[in-house]
């Protein structure tokens, strides 16, 4: 059995460095459809990173009225933080609120000088809401709304929910951020099929000039499974080969789009893609390997029936 | 029809020859012994096994006992003389101190020694075919088939190959030759067998080329 797998193996080995050119093609379109992936993985990053950007920059504020006493308020909070869309929950006192307004203003004199005419705190409480998905807001909006118990007593201290004026920007930003994702998923996977069927049919084309081979070796009385064997190695080193290669041409580009598209991308790619180095290199190794492996079983099975 | 009606029986150790023009139904008849092709009615029995009743793996075994010798040679071209043999000795799981003793053993045996690191694009004709009795034989198989196997050579090619199968057959061995060829009937002087259009027209103990 060990006899038989090192003679598989080193077959492999043996064909793979007489294939000469054609071993070369073969890797050279499994590199391709290797940086296909990876190209998707970096751009998949950039992509949640700026939809996560994008989300944050969406919550709720709940306004209180002024003079609003204290315990309701954090009795609405702890309410409102036993709900499973709340990500977030912040209190901003009255107090809180006009040192933040001071603060804004600081250099609008007029204003402060007003704010200081009228001597008692014109602001009333305030909670700020972050929903764990943006299309989570009308859910704890209409909570707020509702007569329930966990509410009751609270809804006539609450001023204003700006969902309800946010509320056309919020479900634009919702539609698009879902459309962003869906559109990012089919380019995903029409691209990593299209290169997928590419790179099957190349190494099929390996097979297919030693098919003569094939016969022969089965005439000669050889099992499946030392026919296809060195195949399969064959598929397995033009996999790793080419996510070596891979890995290699993505050092240099994503070092280059981080020092010049940082900016414009909102994500530093070099450090991104070193810091996720080892995850990406298993799944550009991983998706190498079965695709040289199994592209190979498939494509010899044919001539192996006979 | 390539075969009609062809009943006949090899005994082992025997050495035939089946001749006939092209397309009397020789190559055909060969593959059927190999289990390569399936007759619409009647069976080929190997011993006593019915070969299309095998299944794949039962097939598979059955062939390493039948080493083949076709005209144009069916070498691995990736492969060097001497993995060209050893490969047929690993198919039916030699040990690898086997093949490095007999590998060379056989290669003396047909006169290529010398050639042992060539790929069979860098051979003869004549060399090429020797390297594919030397795999035919290696496994000790129980039957040759030689399908036209001097069919590209050249008479004194063709005379050295007709003398190593004659000494496998003196060893023991089966043999089966097909041919067109005159001068390796008369060469031979064995059982003859002729054929045309698919069906066997004589059968001759001590045969001489008769068409």
């Amino acid at each position: 059995m060990f006899t038989a797998i090192k003679r598989v193996v080193k077959a492999g080995f043996v064909n793979f460095t007489r294939g000469g050119i054609i071993s070369w093609a073969a890797i050279l379109v499994v590199t391709i459809t290797l940086s296909t992936i990876t190209a998707i993985i970096l751009l998949q990053a950039v992509l949640h990173f700026s939809l996560n950007q994008i989300k944050d920059k969406v919550d709720v504020t709940i306004y209180f009225t002024v003079g609003a006493p204290e315990d309701k308020i954090l009795s609405l909070k702890s309410s409102l933080d036993r709900l499973p869309e709340v990500e977030k929950i912040s209190y901003i006192s009255s107090a809180e609120a006009l040192r933040l307004f001071r603060e804004r203003h600081k250099g609008d004199y007029p204003t402060i000088q007003a704010l200081d005419e009228i001597k008692e705190n014109p602001l009333g409480a305030y909670l700020n809401v972050k929903a764990k998905e943006v299309s989570q807001y009308e859910s704890i909006a209409n909570f707020l709304k509702g007569d329930n118990t966990l509410v009751q007593g609270t809804t006539s201290i609450i001023d204003k929910v700006n969902y309800h004026q946010n509320k056309t920007v919020i479900n634009r930003l919702n539609n698009i951020i879902n459309g962003a994702q869906k559109l990012g998923f089919l380019i995903t996977l029409i691209l990593v099929v299209t290169s997928v069927i590419i790179t099957f049919n190349t190494i099929r084309l390996t097979i297919f000039i030693s098919k003569e081979e094939i016969g022969v070796m089965r005439l000669v009385g050889a099992s499946k499974m030392r026919v296809s064997g060195p195949s399969m190695v064959e598929g397995a080193i033009y996999g790793i080969i080419s996510t070596i290669f891979t890995l290699l041409i993505f050092w240099p580009l994503s070092y280059y789009l981080g020092r010049n598209m940082t900016s414009f991308l909102g994500l530093n790619i070099y450090d991104y893609y070193i810091s996720n180095l080892l995850q990406i290199s298993l799944i550009v190794l991983l998706s190498g390997v079965l695709l040289g492996v199994i592209s190979s079983v498939i494509a010899i099975r044919k001539y192996l029936n006979k | 029809m390539a075969l009609d009606d062809v009943t006949l029986t090899i005994p082992a150790g025997e050495f035939v020859s089946i001749v006939g023009h092209s397309g009397a139904g020789k190559t055909t008849l060969i593959k059927m012994i190999l289990a390569d092709d399936t007759p619409t009615e009647g069976t080929v029995f190997f011993e006593s096994t019915n070969v299309f009743k095998l299944n794949n793996k039962e097939l598979t075994k059955l062939r390493r006992r039948i080493g083949v010798v076709f005209q144009d040679f069916k070498l691995l071209l990736n492969k060097t003389a001497y993995e060209n043999i050893s490969f047929a000795m690993e198919a039916v799981g030699k040990t690898s101190e086997e093949i490095e003793s007999d590998v060379p053993h056989v290669l003396e045996l047909v006169d290529l020694g010398h050639k042992k690191d060539h790929f069979p694009g860098e051979m003869s004709g004549g060399e090429q075919q020797r390297l594919a009795i030397a795999r035919a034989i290696i496994n000790q198989p129980e039957l040759i088939i030689a399908d036209e196997p001097t069919g590209n050579l050249d008479a004194i090619n063709t005379y050295e190959i007709v003398q190593i199968l004659k000494k496998i057959n003196d060893l023991g061995t089966t043999v089966v030759l097909t041919t067109h060829n005159r001068g390796i009937i008369d060469m031979v002087g064995k059982r003859v067998i002729t054929m045309e259009k698919g069906k066997v027209i004589k059968d001759d103990k001590d045969g001489k080329y008769s068409i």
